[in-house]
């Protein structure tokens, strides 16, 4: 096998942290856009959070968007440009926090974009705070003594969520923990890329991330957190899979 | 529609959908909101019909967004609401300002302040104006008084906004859209010559990839850089577009300054202070931001007094001050939370300011 750099990437240094699973899951994306030959007609959604910088590492037109508020700017795009692909690349507190009620409704309206939700379990880019997927128990800067001990309610799993929504085409959860996984996490995103070509409908891959820098641990130990702990709160696995119109 | 231009019976919050679809808008984001509901119920009938994008949106919040990527794409597109929903607008106006996008917003203003009522109110005149959502930034404001001027105005706007790459507000209120007025259906023609839309996001083929963006993290990319090419369009604005109409002014003392539906009113009272012998006239902005000071600071010279009348507890009172310098005394008449003044208010206090 011949490892090589992507179209679609960049050749750059980014600025995520030893460990992150950013790199990873730009990675994967960047080679399925290769893969189906649809870079130069792509249009992606840049988050607030971590992946906010998104635009430096991807090779194709983005708008970086409000915090939470990518899927209405990807619902207008999509439908104003219905021939190109259009994706979101989204954090947990952007997608299940502040932009849950976007999230909720372009999924219901069955847009047909795909979504790429990265939950790491915590606010990254703001230092560490409890994320809405952050693990009962879980600590941040905001929960030092765990997540639960102040009425912060358990985890939001949002595929489960989403799952419950007649609109919606495609739903499954994956990892990017090991290699594996790795495989298993391209598979999921090519086929949220695919449902959208052949006019399906919304797709999302919720992609278990990890973040060792917030979690305060080494990125072999953020492995293992996401490979044991996340894995048991938010099971992976295919939640819905429709044919679509 | 036909070539030939027809007068129809409309409804203000109509005449707005009209007159954008004439102008080539093609995508409009909005949510139920009185008293501008018949603008996105309109838009959903007649946005089919032109082979344009309706979406009925989640919020606000949503809609506005929609615009931003809508605006993305190079398409004309429109979003409306009435003061709470504006409200909620405002961190999307700021991101498409920042960003550089245009679009029209319009407001059709009611009571407030938090919910209100669903009166007529000018209540929103500062969150127009001075900005509203945060950051340093400017919107162009127009406040058309009568439905046809509505309706010329809004398809300005998307030349306004296309030409300045800005977005647009029509400052409208609860009367201008629920009234209905004649209004001659004229086809669209730009009144600038439009610049080529080179920042669009279409898929990057045979080009590099653009982004839009509006953060600016780095030195490299100074955000105060960003914010003096910003400021140097709104000088740019300010100097190239000052919309005014002066009404009996030639050889008045007391000169009402009031905008939108109050300057109409306003007009009526006028004619009964000219037929009583008093030298009255109107100055009424068109655009609020920018504001035409130089006509305030002419009439400011001749006249002995300005009376303001709009319908808040003193808003656009402040920026009347500002342009006349505070060189002459600047009456007030107005009040807040869904009031509309008579012809005869207005002349009440014109009689007790003109002897004074």
């Amino acid at each position: 096998m011949n490892f090589c750099r992507t179209e679609s990437l960049i050749d750059t240094v980014t600025h995520y942290c030893p460990g992150c699973g950013h790199g990873i899951i730009h990675r994967l994306v960047a080679e399925v856009l290769d893969e189906l030959g649809v870079r130069e007609k792509t249009i992606a959604t840049a988050p607030v959070g971590c992946a906010v910088l998104f635009y430096n590492y991807m090779k194709c037109d983005i708008i970086e968007c409000a915090h939470g508020r990518s899927p209405a700017v990807a619902t207008a795009i999509k439908r104003l440009l219905p021939e190109n692909v259009v994706f979101t690349y989204q954090g947990d507190g952007d997608l299940a926090a502040i932009g849950m009620a976007e999230t909720i409704h372009a999924a219901n309206r069955g847009e047909n974009i795909t979504v790429i939700f990265v939950n790491n379990a915590i606010y990254g880019m703001t230092g560490g705070q409890m994320a809405p997927t952050t693990l009962l128990g879980q600590m941040s800067t905001t929960t030092e003594a765990g997540r639960g001990n102040n009425q912060e309610g358990p985890p939001i799993k949002v595929c489960e969520l989403l799952s419950m929504l007649d609109g919606v085409t495609y739903l499954e959860r994956v990892a990017v923990n090991d290699a594996k996984n790795v495989i298993k996490t391209k598979k999921a995103i090519r086929k949220g890329f695919l449902n959208q070509i052949e006019g399906r409908g919304f797709s999302m891959v919720e992609v278990l991330s990890m973040c060792p820098t917030d979690w305060k641990v080494s990125p072999l130990k953020a492995a293992e957190f996401v490979n044991i702990d996340m894995k048991s709160v938010f099971p992976l696995g295919v939640y819905k899979d429709e044919d679509g119109q | 529609m036909s070539k030939v231009s027809k007068k129809v019976l409309l409804k203000g919050n109509e005449v707005m959908v009209e007159a954008a679809l004439s102008a080539g808008c093609r995508f409009f984001a909005g949510y139920p909101i009185t008293p501008q509901n018949e603008v996105p119920e309109c838009m959903s009938r007649r946005m089919p019909e032109v082979g344009g994008v309706f979406v009925q949106a989640e919020s606000e919040v949503a809609a506005i967004n929609m615009i931003f990527g809508a605006s993305a794409t190079g398409t004309r597109c429109m979003t409306s609401s009435s003061s709470p929903g504006i409200s909620l607008k405002q961190e999307g106006i700021s991101y498409i300002a920042a960003g550089e996008l245009p679009c029209v917003i319009a407001n059709v203003q009611r009571g407030g302040p938090g919910l209100g009522n669903i009166r007529a109110s000018q209540g929103d005149y500062f969150q127009a104006v001075k900005g509203g959502g945060h950051g340093d930034y400017k919107l162009i404001v127009l406040a058309p008084s009568t439905l046809p001027e509505l309706y010329e105005l809004t398809q300005n706007a998307f030349d306004y906004s296309d030409y300045y790459r800005n977005p647009v507000m029509i400052l409208g209120d609860g009367i201008l859209g629920q009234m209905a007025e004649p209004v001659e259906l004229k086809e669209y023609k730009p009144i600038v010559t439009l610049p080529e839309k080179d920042w669009i996001l279409d898929g990057c083929e045979g080009r590099d990839p653009r982004v839009i963006k509006t953060l600016y993290l780095y030195p490299s990319d100074s955000l105060a850089v960003h914010n003096a090419h910003l400021k140097k369009k709104y000088e740019q604005i300010a100097s190239e577009l000052e919309l005014f109409e002066e009404y009996k002014t030639e050889d008045c003392e007391l000169v009402i300054a009031a905008y939108g539906m109050t300057a109409r009113i306003a007009k009526a009272a006028i004619r009964l202070a000219r037929d009583k012998g008093m030298k009255v006239g109107l100055l009424r902005p068109i655009s609020l931001w920018p504001l035409a000071n130089s006509a305030f600071m002419r009439l400011a010279e001749t006249a002995k007094k300005f009376l303001v009348v709009e319908m808040s507890n003193g808003q656009f009172i402040e920026d009347v001050r500002l342009a006349t310098e505070c060189s002459v005394p600047v009456e007030f008449f107005g009040y807040g939370g869904g009031w509309y003044p008579t012809p005869e208010n207005i002349l009440e206090r014109i009689e007790k300011v003109y002897t004074l």
